[in-house]
């Protein structure tokens, strides 16, 4: 009971701590002990602004994303850079609605951090009724696409891992 | 093994670190030339979400090469640098997007697609009563 109560989120916690130590480049008793402090006192602080998070339910297949978002980012990366290095060709920037099928939070929020972090594409608003993310692309000329294109490669996985 | 004595592999192991710092280097500075030419907002916003993914990826990993085949040290904060970019990077480019639709920042003309956020009616009036805790707004010259 103590021990629920001064670690409400022990995954956190053990991150956290994890992640100081890595930060302090050393392992010594002073950086482990200030790592178990701040992942003790860190979670206590900012719990009121946690929401439950959903469990993973395919490990795998969300390494699998991680590695295809990563891919992703390479490809999508060198294609944005050559169309701003070609002066005499304009982009086809479009404001596409994207219709979400998640439902969580969590998973939404991934979704959006997903589509950002993909250069072509930034989700720019997220609507108040958590019903469609507004995405501006950089060039297309078919929206349809890119929202098929979203669809299959990221958030039909993310349902998968997560819903 | 003759061909493989040690100045020419630190060679090879400094060009292969060059490549990617230069790599790293390019794509960011495409990035920022996109800044100038690109058109509107909306489109300026893809540069620096490019550079911090791409770019300073490839800076990063020209750095642990480096530390780790020349330095023969290993600093795991450059992988910490990754990923809070990672983490960090979406949600500031979402932020900057939603103020642009907020202040209905005007988006390039050949752009397809209005969105509900964009459109005229919605544009704010100044009030035509004065707002109690702002009483010289509605008199302005």
């Amino acid at each position: 009971m103590l021990i629920k109560r001064c670690l409400p989120r022990p995954i956190l916690s053990l991150i956290l701590m994890l992640v100081w130590i890595m930060l302090s480049d050393v392992i010594t008793y002073g950086s482990v002990i200030m790592g178990a402090l701040l992942g003790i006192a860190i979670p206590l602080m900012t719990q009121r602004f946690w929401d439950a998070q959903p469990v993973v339910k395919k490990p795998l297949l969300l390494l699998r994303y991680t590695l295809r978002v990563m891919v992703d980012i390479l490809l999508a990366n060198l294609e944005v850079a050559w169309l701003i290095a070609r002066p005499w060709r304009r982009p086809r920037p479009a404001f596409v609605e994207y219709p979400l099928t998640l439902k969580r939070d969590f998973s939404i929020t991934l979704l959006a951090s997903t589509i950002s972090l993909t250069p072509g594409t930034i989700s720019a608003n997220l609507r108040l009724d958590g019903r469609s993310l507004l995405i501006h692309v950089l060039d297309t000329d078919d929206e349809q696409a890119v929202i098929d294109e979203i669809y299959n490669r990221y958030e039909r996985p993310l349902m998968e891992i997560y819903e | 093994m003759a061909w493989l004595d040690k100045a020419w592999l630190d060679t090879a192991l400094e060009a292969l670190t060059a490549f990617f710092l230069v790599a790293g280097a390019l794509i960011t500075f495409i990035s920022s030339f996109g800044m100038v030419h690109l058109r509107d907002f909306y489109l300026r916003m893809h540069g620096p979400a490019k550079a911090t993914t791409l770019g300073v990826g490839l800076i990063l990993v020209a750095c642990t090469l480096y530390f780790v085949l020349i330095e023969r040290t290993f600093h795991i904060q450059l992988l910490l640098v990754t990923i809070f970019l990672l983490i960090t990077a979406p949600i500031s480019a979402h932020l900057l997007a939603k103020v642009a639709l907020h202040q209905k920042l005007p988006s390039d003309t050949s752009t397809t697609g209005a969105p509900s956020e964009l459109r005229e009616e919605d544009v704010a009036q100044e009030p035509d009563t004065p707002h109690p805790e702002d009483p010289g707004s509605g008199q302005r010259p």
